[in-house]
């Protein structure tokens, strides 16, 4: 019986997913002995065309990873899309928008800008931008078309389910494997992780009391946090309590606060309004003045609560620097 | 006078105990007051998650008005002190976004200020007119896509 | 136990007890003046004296110092003691002749004339540096010295002493100077047999009157009184800021003195706490103060008096038995009685207070009726709103009380002419007349407004009461739920919630009470569905709802690691939903969901 057919894809990515794969070490082994890996861009030599030859449906599953931010990768998701059974949105990139998604606060001519004139370090006498067309001795060029936002992979095609992280852990990654070999799958649209948010399995929520206040903010970049003690009780803004579990706590083990790569929680509609909605609540302040000064102390709201998930917020972007 | 007859869609979420009632005495009172607000009862101001607030903004409001009891009035004795907390944080969250904090009002209304609440919602409607719609969709729908 | 004889009874009593005691609880009369139940026995008055037989000798003794002995025989009523019994009181009488006291009990005795000259000291003694003056008045001191054993055993002061021997011994401060010491307690003269103590004379001040609170201060209360003839529960009251006793830690003369036992001194106040299942609030209300309108001469003029000092001034218990008179005693021939004062009033109370109409009326009925002056009542409108209202207003223009249409600007005590001398002239614009009239009066009473209680603002914090206008609580509804508050279980009545009458009143009170009753009989209690919900299988247990809640319904299951709300103690603000990081918590009825479809709805609209 052939081997079903696995697709790997990256869009806007900076390779951690891939190597996500790798770290699964040996047990990669068992995966590449179980099926037959049809794309690859990081690892293998196939192209388009290998991709355009299949028949609908012909590939079991996609793993789709990358922030979906040209018109390039538009095409690719779409096209793989009609191909492939099952895809899963792998990653925050593809699951949220990721780190990439806080380009949502400006255009992207300020981008361009930024990156090819007005950044310190640019040495670009000729003010020569990225054009969508270039001829070039009779030839016309393409390139891809850079979007204003980037858009969840969700919102460009259908997604069967979610690995979630940046980058998902390799058990998860395993785990999501071995089910869909074995074909027990949850309902589609699923997040292959648990529904609780990280508090359930912090090693440091035992030493969060249960009065705990939160009236001035601390940043890692000028504290340092305690390893021992709940970093919300610290005054750090972790954003365990409102972001899915099943990452293994990997930063909080590393003395860092939750950055909320996995996503909400399910009955979570904006991770980053629910995160602020309990922190708030938590202060001491009675006066309008006294609140408003400890709001005051919460440096880079956006950039802390919605830094992996920014296109996946209510508002979804930023029209402040347009 | 009014630059393009444009009116305000302001969005109020009122206690049951104290503002919706002092809504409901403006109304019994027979006031004449901007019809610009639409209000939804909640039972107290501390039931206000700002993720209504957001979502109310993103969907087409040009402004919000959370009203509660004055503070020591609080029905639930504490409830309101939620709102006077989580308001100003919101307020930073929506100016880094690019909505102007003034779009969002959080104001004591009691039961028996019915002047009051039409005093407010008057004054709100003004404030959001010289501010001009927010269109919020609209606007991110057109820097979705292409550049 | 001891047996012993008096005029042929037997009796038995407790050892150490004195004659006196023993035989007065029989019923037998022996006259005293140096005897007091607050003081030791003395011995000092030789009344008492009776005839006993003891281990066979007979002789005369004082029988308020003669203990109870086994076998005694005692005659209060021989030949021989009351023939010497008279000769004491010709003594006494010598030494004051003038003395009504000793002149009435001289009487009873059947001595009327004392055959003995009157004895003085040689020359009445002088106070140094003082003008010629003593201690004892014209009444005539028998010198059982009473007055200085109360001061100094019982008062803890003693200001006075005994000067002098024998015939020039009298009783007098230290060095004969007015006395620092003394507080003007009036024990001495309270407790002098016959009135021969005038306290000016020990120390120059008049003490300080305790002012009557229920009279309004316009007569005098002692540090022990019944606050008032109707006071329930009507038992005396000892003000612990005036009573001797905690000034000098004597005293103490209630307690000695009550048969019952009822008074402890040494009572603190204590902190009960009662578990209850309803609460009527009716802290009541307090009047508008008249002084924060100055023109009116509250607080100036003596004559002008608000409304409940003239309550008790016409009241048969009052400070002057119900005459209606002026300070000066005199009774008016002119009388003006000012509505609103203090209501209707938007830099006061802007409301109408309701009652002031009505007791304005009963006032100048009172007035006409008891004293038949000229009643001047200055309005603005006539509210007589209530059943038999209108007809005692008819009734009262037919006992040709004046009605002036014109709130009264102002009352002053300058004349202008000869008929306004002396009398406090009352300036309004009679709006019917269309001219400024002044009119004399004796007396001008204000119809002051009310107000909340004081203190009720304090307790309307306790038990989270809004109020409402005037700052009077609110009800949970204006015409459904008069009594009712907010929050289940606490009930409002009379005039805590706004001003109102006695039958108004009354009728809330009722209503307030069967709410509490309906409440606490069913024995069981219906709960608000809209609480608040917390998802097992969500809940992450962070734990961040618990302080959160308002009623610290919320409590976190170590074994399960999830956050539970108790159902019971959840009032339903749905707060810690609002604040729950991961959406794990719902509102019954506020869902998230619930509101974003009324958010959506909302936008509809315009």
């Amino acid at each position: 019986m052939a081997k079903p057919k696995v697709a790997f894809y990256w869009c806007g990515s900076c390779g951690g997913c891939e190597e996500a794969v790798v770290d699964l070490a040996e047990k990669i082994l068992d995966v590449v002995a179980a099926v037959d890996i049809v794309l690859w861009p990081v690892a293998l030599d196939f192209k388009l065309k290998d991709i355009e030859s299949y028949e609908p449906g012909e590939i079991a599953v996609t793993f789709i990873n990358g922030s979906v931010r040209l018109s390039e990768h538009e095409e690719w998701v779409k096209m793989l899309r009609e191909k492939s059974q099952l895809v899963i949105a792998f990653g925050s990139c593809s699951h949220l928008g990721g780190i990439p998604g806080l380009i949502n606060m400006n255009t992207a001519q300020q981008v361009l800008e930024n990156k090819y004139l007005k950044s310190v370090s640019v040495d670009n006498a000729d003010g020569v931008i990225p054009m969508p067309t270039n001829s070039v001795d009779g030839y016309d060029l393409d390139l891809p078309a850079v979007w204003n936002s980037v858009r969840r992979l969700d919102e460009v095609i259908d997604v069967d389910y979610y690995l979630p992280g940046c980058a998902p852990p390799p058990d998860l990654i395993l785990e999501a494997v071995g089910a869909i070999l074995k074909g027990e799958l949850p309902p589609k649209g699923s997040v292959l992780s648990p529904a609780k948010s990280l508090c359930e399995s912090c090693p440091l929520n035992e030493s969060k009391p249960e009065d705990l206040t939160i009236d001035e903010f601390k940043r890692v970049a000028t504290s340092q946090p305690d390893p021992e003690t709940c970093y919300l009780a610290q005054g750090f803004v972790c954003l365990g309590p409102s972001t899915r579990s099943g990452c293994g706590e990997r930063c909080i083990r590393a003395n860092m606060p939750c950055r909320g790569c996995f996503g909400p929680t399910p009955e979570a509609m904006d991770q980053g309004t629910k995160l602020i909605s309990a922190i708030a609540s938590s202060g001491t302040s009675d006066t309008s003045e006294s609140a408003a000064s400890v709001a005051e102390g919460f440096v880079d709201p956006v950039g802390t609560l919605y830094r992996f998930s920014l296109p996946s917020s209510i508002l979804k972007r930023g029209l402040k620097n347009v | 006078m009014p630059d393009n007859g444009f009116e305000p869609k302001i969005v109020g979420f009122l206690c049951k105990w104290c503002s919706y009632t002092g809504a409901d005495l403006a109304g019994t009172s027979r006031k004449q007051y901007a019809p610009n607000l639409a209000g939804i009862r909640v039972m107290c101001s501390g039931r206000v998650d700002p993720t209504f607030i957001v979502k109310a903004l993103a969907d087409g409001a040009d402004g919000v008005l959370i009203a509660g009891c004055h503070p020591g009035d609080c029905h639930y004795s504490v409830g309101n002190y939620r709102a006077m907390r989580r308001v100003p944080m919101l307020r930073k969250l929506l100016d880094q976004f690019g909505i102007e904090p003034e779009r969002v009002w959080l104001e004591w209304i009691s039961a028996s200020e019915g002047d009051r609440f039409a005093e407010v919602v008057n004054s709100m409607t003004e404030t959001i007119r010289k501010l001009g719609p927010l269109n919020w969709k609209e606007r991110a729908e057109a820097l979705s896509g292409a550049a | 136990m001891v047996k012993l004889l008096i005029d042929g009874r037997e009796v038995t009593t407790e050892k150490g007890r004195h004659v006196l005691d023993v035989a007065r609880e029989m019923g037998i009369v022996i006259p005293t003046l140096c005897h007091h139940e607050s003081l030791p026995s003395y011995g000092a008055c030789r009344l008492c004296i009776v005839e006993v037989t003891y281990r066979g000798k007979t002789k005369l003794q004082a029988s308020c110092t003669l203990p109870v002995r086994e076998g005694m025989k005692i005659n209060t009523q021989s030949e021989r003691v009351l023939k010497t019994r008279r000769l004491i009181m010709e003594l006494l009488l010598a030494r004051s002749p003038k003395s009504p006291v000793l002149k009435k009990l001289a009487h009873e005795i059947g001595v009327d004339q004392a055959r003995f000259d009157h004895i003085t000291g040689e020359d009445t003694p002088l106070l140094l540096g003082e003008s010629p003056s003593t201690i004892v008045g014209d009444a005539g001191c028998i010198m059982c010295g009473m007055c200085v054993r109360i001061c100094d055993d019982v008062m803890n002061i003693g200001a006075l002493s005994f000067e002098g021997r024998g015939a020039k011994r009298h009783v007098t401060t230290p060095f004969r100077h007015m006395s620092e010491f003394c507080i003007s307690c009036g024990a001495c003269s309270s407790i002098c047999p016959t009135g021969a103590i005038e306290l000016l004379r020990i120390r120059p001040h008049e003490p300080d009157r305790i002012p009557n609170e229920f009279e309004y201060g316009m007569s005098w209360r002692k540090p022990v009184n019944i606050s008032f003839p109707q006071a329930v529960p009507r038992v005396p009251v000892i003000d612990m800021n005036t009573c001797v006793n905690f000034k000098t830690g004597g005293c103490k003369v209630c307690e000695d003195n009550c048969q019952v036992e009822a008074i402890d001194h040494s009572q603190k106040d204590t902190v009960e706490e009662v578990q209850v299942g309803a609460i009527v609030v009716a802290t009541g209300f307090e009047l508008f103060d008249g002084k924060e309108l100055p023109r009116y001469g509250y607080g100036r003029f003596d004559n002008v008096m608000s409304s409940l000092e003239f309550e008790r001034l016409c009241h048969a218990s009052g400070p002057t038995s119900g005459h209606i008179v002026t300070k000066e005693g005199k009774t008016p021939e002119s009388v003006a009685i000012l509505h609103c004062i203090g209501s209707r009033d938007s830099d006061h109370l802007e409301y109408c207070s309701r009652v002031c109409c009505m007791y304005s009326l009963k006032f100048a009925h009172l007035v006409k009726d008891h004293t038949g002056a000229e009643v001047y009542n200055f309005y603005i409108d006539i509210r007589a709103f209530g059943k038999g209202y209108e007809e005692f207003y008819k009734r009262l223009l037919q006992e040709g009380v004046h009605f002036i249409r014109g709130k009264a600007a102002e009352v002053t005590d300058v004349a202008l002419t000869p008929e306004e001398e002396g009398k406090l002239i009352v300036v309004a614009e009679d709006t019917l007349l269309g001219m400024t009239r002044r009119v004399p009066a004796d007396l001008v009473i204000l119809s002051t407004g009310l107000k909340p209680a004081k203190g009720a603002d304090e307790v309307g914090r306790i038990f989270s009461l809004g109020c409402g206008q005037g700052d009077f609580f609110l009800e949970r509804h204006p015409k459904l739920a008069p009594v009712d508050t907010a929050a289940d279980g606490i009930f409002l009545a009379g005039a805590c919630q706004g001003p109102k009458d006695i039958p108004d009143s009354v009728a809330q009170g009722a209503a307030a009470a069967a709410g509490a009753l309906s409440l606490i009989d069913k024995g069981k209690v219906v709960l608000e569905p809209i609480t608040s919900v917390i998802d097992e299988e969500l809940c992450a247990g962070c734990k961040l709802c618990i302080s959160n809640c308002p009623y610290e319904a919320i409590f976190f299951d170590e074994d399960k690691k999830v956050s539970v709300v108790t159902e019971e103690l959840c009032k339903g603000c749905g707060t810690c939903v609002a604040g729950c990081p991961s959406g794990a918590a719902k509102q019954e009825g506020f869902e998230d969901v619930q509101i974003f479809a009324e958010i959506d709805g909302a936008l509809l609209l315009g």
